[in-house]
Parts: C-alpha cells; sequence; structure tokens
C-alpha cells in the first residue's frame, strides 16, 4: 500500500470536503452518543438544534459568533497572502484592554463622539499590535509566526497587569476586575434583552468588503498573487513589504474590533479572563472555510454551535463538557482526513517478492 | 423552547414557590455551575461532591442540574440564564468572575434565587458565600513550618486577589508561630488551573532551596511534585494523599454541603434571605486531612489545640501582634482584623519572601 498525490485534485471536492466532513462527524458523534447510552438522534438534536431553536438561542449563537468571525475575516486576507498572522489573540486582547481604558476614562462623558472614539481605539490598538509583528517582518526579516504568537503572550501579561494594577477598580475589595463600563460607552444591542450588539453587523460589512477586495480589487489580486508564489509577486513588481504592511494591519484592526465587541459588548468591564482563545479558534476557522468569506461565514457558525450545544448538552443530557472538544476535534479530524485524501489517493500494491520498489512505481504512475 | 412554554414554565416556577402544596409535589431544581473541569481533585471536584451530597440526602425534594468548564467571561451569562429559563428554583455559580454575570441574569428573574462563591455583591435575589480557608491554611502552616529543615516553604498560587493572599498570609503566620526562621517564598503562575505550571514552579520553588510546597490552584500537580522530587507537600481544596502518600503532611478541604443544605433547605421552607456568609471550621465547611505519620506527636497535639481554639472562639488566626513584610506593626497586640478588613487585604505578613505583584 502506497500513497501518492493525484495529478489532478477535484476542486469541486476540495469545497464539499468540510461538509463531508460535517457529515463523517455527525454520525460518529451519534455512535458515540448511543455508546453513551443516549438515544444517538435526540441528542444530536439536543446538541445542534435545540441550543437555537429559540429566538435567545439564535441570538447567543451570534453573540459567540461576533468575535470569532471578527477575528476570522481579518486572517481570512493574511492567509490568503501566506502572511501567517497566529497573533489574532494578542490583537484582540490589546484592542479589548485600549478600548476598556478608554471607556473608564470616559464614564462621565456623554455625547454621539464617545462610542465611535472607544471602537476607533481597539482598533488602532489591534492594528498597532499586529504592526509590531509587521515592522520586524519586513524590517528585520522576524518570521510572522514566532513574532505574533511571542506578542499574544505580551498583550495577556499587559492586561493582567492593567487589571491588578491601574485599572483595578477602586470599590472592588482589590479583586482584578475594572469598574463596570458606563451605559454611553457600551455598544447597542440588536433589540429587547438580547445581548447581540451591532458588532455583528460591523462583521458581516467587512466580511463583504473582504470578498469585494479579494475578487475586484488590484490589492485583492496582489494577495492571491502573493500566496500562490511569493517570488512570481515580486518579478511582477508588486510592493511585497507595502502588502505585508496593510494585510498585518488590516487583520489587527479587526482582532482588536473583535476585542471591543467582547469587552463593550457582552462582558462590559475589564477581567483577567479575557483571552478565551478567539484568535486561535479563527485560524481554524479561516482553514475550515477555505479561506473564502462564504466559508468562513459558515464555519464560525458551526463553530460557535458546538460551544452552544456543548453547554445545552451538560445540561439537558448531563453529558460532560468535553463532548464540545470531541465535536470540534472530530470535525477538524475529518476536514484534515477528507483534504488529504482528495488531493492524495492510497494505491494498494500487490506484494510481489522482493522487486525494488521503484519498479512498482514506475508501473503505477505508468497505468 | 418556544416563548409559551416559557411563559408556562416560569408560572409554574412561580406557583411552585409561592405553594407550598406544589412544592411538595414538584422536586425544587438547583443549578450548579462550576469554572473548571470535575475531575478528580480539587475546587469544582468537591462543590460537585456537596452537590451530590445533597441531591442524595433531599431524595425526591431536589432535583440538581450542573455545567461545568464554563468561562468566567461571557459564556457564564448564558450559562446562568439558561438554566434560569429551564425552570431552576436556586442557582450556585461557584467561581468569583460570575459576580457580575449572575448579578444581570438576576435581575431578569426576580422569581430564582441565587448563590454566588466568593464574591462581594447581593442583590433581592442573589446571596453570596464563601469558606474561611484561611483557618485552615494557618494549621497547615504550623505543620509546615515544623517539618521544613531548610527554613524555606515554597507556595504556588494563581492570582494575588484578597481570598490568595488571606491565605498565604495566614499560612505563613501557622509556620512562624512554630518555626520563627522560616520563611514562605510565593510562586505566581496567573491561573486557576494549569498543571503544567504548578508543577514547573513547583520544580523552581524545590531548585530555591524549598522543602515543603502547598498551592492555591486547582490541580494537585503540586503535591505530585513534592512526591516526585522527595519533598513534602499540603493539598488544598479535597484531601490529595493519594497524589503523594509519602509526600502529603495534611490538606486544607473544603466542604461545601453545609452550605448547600441550609440554603436548600431555607428556599423549600421558603425562608430564604439575600445574606452573605462566611463559615470556616466551626461550620465544618473548613477541614483538615489526616496529618502525615512523620509530624511529631507534640506537634499534631498543638496543631489540634489551636484548631480547637480557633473552633471555640478563644483565638484568631489574624490576631496581633501581627507586622507587615517591612516589619512594621499592622495590628497590635490584643486586636484583631476585622472581617471587612480581611475581604479587602493586600498585604503580606512578615516571614514572606519576594514582593507581592502590584
Amino acid at each position: 500500500m502506497r500513497i501518492e498525490a493525484r495529478p489532478t485534485p477535484s476542486p469541486t471536492m476540495r469545497y464539499l470536503s468540510p461538509l463531508l466532513a460535517l457529515g463523517l462527524t455527525l454520525i460518529t458523534g451519534a455512535a458515540i452518543f448511543s455508546a453513551l447510552g443516549k438515544a444517538p438522534l435526540a441528542s444530536l438534536h439536543a446538541f445542534f438544534i435545540e441550543p437555537v431553536s429559540t429566538v435567545y438561542g439564535l441570538s447567543e449563537l451570534f453573540v459567540k459568533v461576533t468575535p470569532l468571525l471578527l477575528c476570522a475575516t481579518g486572517l481570512t486576507l493574511c492567509f490568503r497572502a501566506k502572511v501567517w498572522n497566529i497573533g489574532a489573540e494578542g490583537q484582540f486582547v490589546f484592542g479589548a484592554l485600549i478600548a476598556g481604558a478608554v471607556s473608564l476614562q470616559l464614564a462621565d462623558h456623554q455625547g454621539f463622539w464617545v462610542l465611535p472614539v472607544v471602537i476607533a481605539s481597539g482598533v488602532l490598538a489591534g492594528m498597532a499590535w499586529a504592526g509590531i509583528a509587521a515592522l520586524l517582518l519586513t524590517r528585520f526579516r522576524a518570521h510572522e509566526i514566532l513574532t505574533t504568537i511571542m506578542l499574544n503572550y505580551i498583550a495577556i501579561q499587559l492586561l493582567l497587569w492593567s487589571v491588578h494594577g491601574p485599572l483595578k477598580s477602586p470599590s472592588g475589595y482589590n479583586f482584578p476586575e475594572s469598574e463596570l463600563f458606563s451605559p454611553q460607552t457600551l455598544l447597542p444591542t440588536l433589540w429587547g434583552q438580547y445581548r447581540v450588539t451591532i458588532a455583528i453587523f460591523i462583521a458581516l460589512l467587512m466580511l463583504a468588503v473582504v470578498w469585494t477586495v479579494l475578487n475586484r480589487t488590484l490589492l485583492g489580486y496582489q494577495t492571491r498573487v502573493m500566496g500562490e508564489n511569493r517570488q512570481a509577486a515580486r518579478f511582477a513588481g508588486f510592493n511585497g513589504n507595502r502588502l505585508i504592511w496593510v494585510l498585518l494591519l488590516f487583520s489587527g484592526g479587526m482582532a482588536g474590533m473583535a476585542g471591543v465587541s467582547e469587552v463593550n459588548g457582552p462582558v462590559g468591564q475589564l477581567t483577567t479572563n479575557l483571552a478565551l482563545g478567539y484568535g486561535y479558534t479563527a485560524i481554524i476557522i479561516v482553514f475550515m472555510g477555505r479561506m473564502h468569506p462564504l466559508g468562513v461565514l459558515l464555519a464560525s457558525l458551526l463553530l460557535g454551535l458546538t460551544y452552544l450545544g456543548g453547554e445545552n448538552a451538560q445540561m439537558t443530557l448531563g453529558l460532560p463538557k468535553s463532548i464540545t472538544g470531541v465535536f470540534q476535534g472530530l470535525l477538524l479530524f475529518f476536514l484534515l482526513a477528507c483534504d488529504f485524501l482528495i488531493s492524495h489517493r492510497i494505491v494498494l500494491t500487490p506484494m510481489r517478492g522482493h522487486r525494488p520498489s521503484n519498479t512498482s512505481t514506475r508501473e503505477v504512475t505508468s497505468s | 423552547m418556544k416563548a409559551p412554554t416559557l411563559i408556562s414554565l416560569g408560572l409554574s416556577a412561580a406557583l411552585a414557590l409561592s405553594s407550598p402544596l406544589h412544592a411538595a409535589e414538584d422536586p425544587l431544581k438547583v443549578g450548579f455551575v462550576y469554572v473548571s473541569p470535575i475531575g478528580d481533585a480539587g475546587w469544582t471536584y468537591m462543590h460537585d461532591r456537596a452537590r451530590k451530597i445533597v441531591d442524595k440526602e433531599f431524595g425526591d425534594r431536589v432535583e440538581t442540574t450542573y455545567v461545568e468548564s464554563v468561562s468566567e467571561g461571557s459564556d457564564s451569562q448564558r450559562v446562568i440564564r439558561n438554566l434560569s429559563a429551564n425552570g431552576h428554583d436556586l442557582i450556585f455559580t461557584t467561581s468569583f468572575g460570575y459576580m457580575n454575570p449572575t448579578l444581570r441574569v438576576a435581575r431578569q428573574f426576580p422569581n430564582v434565587r441565587y448563590e454566588h462563591a466568593t464574591g462581594y455583591k447581593t442583590a433581592e435575589n442573589v446571596g453570596n458565600y464563601q469558606a474561611r480557608a484561611y483557618q485552615g491554611r494557618y494549621l497547615a502552616g504550623m505543620a509546615a513550618g515544623a517539618m521544613t529543615e531548610t527554613d524555606t516553604i515554597g507556595y504556588v498560587a494563581g492570582f494575588p486577589i484578597p481570598e490568595v493572599l488571606r491565605g498565604i498570609n495566614a499560612f505563613t503566620l501557622g509556620v512562624r508561630e512554630v518555626n520563627p526562621d522560616a520563611s514562605v517564598s510565593v510562586s505566581w503562575i496567573n491561573s486557576w488551573h494549569d498543571p503544567a505550571k504548578e508543577r514547573e514552579s513547583a520544580a523552581s520553588l524545590i531548585r530555591q532551596d524549598a522543602d515543603v510546597l502547598t498551592m492555591h490552584a486547582d490541580s494537585p500537580a503540586v503535591v505530585q511534585a513534592a512526591q516526585d522530587e522527595g519533598v513534602y507537600g499540603i493539598g488544598y481544596n479535597s484531601n490529595m494523599k493519594s497524589y503523594g502518600p509519602d509526600a502529603h503532611l495534611t490538606s486544607v478541604m473544603m466542604h461545601w454541603e453545609p452550605i448547600y443544605q441550609e440554603k436548600i433547605q431555607a428556599v423549600l421552607n421558603d425562608s430564604w434571605e439575600p445574606e452573605s456568609i462566611w463559615y470556616g471550621l466551626s461550620e465544618g465547611v473548613v477541614k483538615m486531612a489526616p496529618m502525615h505519620s512523620d509530624i511529631p506527636e507534640a506537634v499534631v497535639e498543638r496543631i489540634n489545640t489551636h484548631r480547637d481554639a480557633l473552633i471555640n472562639g478563644d483565638r484568631e488566626v489574624f490576631q496581633g501582634p501581627i507586622n507587615n513584610q517591612d516589619g512594621e506593626e499592622i495590628v497590635a497586640k490584643g486586636d484583631a482584623l476585622k472581617d471587612q478588613q480581611l475581604l479587602e487585604i493586600n498585604w503580606y505578613v512578615e516571614g514572606i519572601e519576594g514582593k507581592l505583584p502590584n
């Protein structure tokens, strides 16, 4: 048995692969549920349907998806150009920290300008954090994977220091939390008592922008060419450094916006627990969504749903929390397996004594 | 769940609360929200152990639900709200970071009662509870002070918040009670549950000469490290002897069941009030695991005497004279720190090495 690359992997299958992976995940999930002694269909219903069967549930899905989608939208553009920004987490945290600090400063100010200033400060902070990596990459050729990961830790430590120190609530018994933000600094919610804010529209709008940029502009063309072949991009006379700056600043800004959507949205204060891994989950979302804006949207909805489903399965079925991780793991495993088998194939070679293997290779490839 | 079902659930919950007859038929639904996986040891394990005890004890009258590993950010508010909408009558939220989410949900569900652990805010339908773990820390410190040969004791700690500082200070007072030459080194890990980091910090404290270790974190990694490196370890939350049979001096154990029994009974009797309760050794919420056989009989006796004095109220952990790290007297002889001062404590007592972060 041998594994070899397919000469022409089917492009249709490349896009169907996530659906295939989802199907396989559901089947395996059903098997796991029945092995745990639960009715498989009812369990899948409790995991994937029940959490979003009410208006409240749907609104909560969007609450969960908002920061994921914002981070993923920025990363889509970066990853298309093979600029590996692993630092959305740090850009998220730094954006949240600065937006939070500005919100606290503006606690006593009223006026229409307050919220735009808060949002802009978070976005600019995210851009600044990504800008450090851009500078290190374009100036000193320091690889962005390393610098952005390291900047994640620095951002989290800065947040901890601020919340334990200068931004700690004076009336909070020394607990590491800021004051609650004033209402005028919070993102408006869409309706009623639901927590979903206008940030979801910003996310969708930016996703549409990314789509247009990729398909209709020179910048998008350059991005795609750079992703295909960096050398070719250079020969074509594209300014690679400028492109790296634009892409990193854009994705940093989006991650900063995600930070704003979280602290000035459902959380409403700075705490030590803001880094929940949205920036890392967004990386998975971008790959699962094939770096395509529509795919990214679907993947973020699906991953958001696995979190809600995991909570609901605990409440209604009494299943452990690990079921969330199991589903996310299965999904990723099957996706990678499908991708691999779409670009590669397994060839069964009959055993033929001690003939050198290169002979059989020639036979197979010529047939 | 559709809106009409929601309303009818809310109605039936309201009915269950208002009429004792109805309450006798429908079990009281009690929800628990946990910050980490239940696991086999630690903070959440002890809360869940208490849940199982009350679930069994109240039998048909009570039905319990839990959700584990709920992060303290925006997720917790959704989980608490879903439990409330699901017809739960009493919800225990067992981590500090759930305080504001609990209060926000409580405003939307005036008929549901909430109990938040380790916080400081209350509302009409929100009470809070915590344990005087520092009393146990003091007794554990006495054991550590008696057993150290290098006069250096290592303490792996989560976050520098008052609850943790109270524990470190009380532990150090206990250490110095039996061994005035010994000092305590603290290593901060900025996490409640990170076994790898807990272990790493334990190893680095041992390299700095510590021969007794304890921790304020959720996993038994520090006790395991103590066992592997041949030093003593003191557990926290649950009895951690099985993680280091030779190393384990004792554990400061948190038994939440007296609080859960009391609160559930109060809701059943319709006498529940939003209050702040702080129970310790006297109420059986804080307990000590059996002492290691290496600890001399005389030391064990001394520890027991101090324990009895704390239970009877003959002495307090934070009674003067107490100096701070710089040697300035903070509590005079004959005085003791008040609960309010303990709640916001933000300084180190004498005998702790290193600077307090911020």
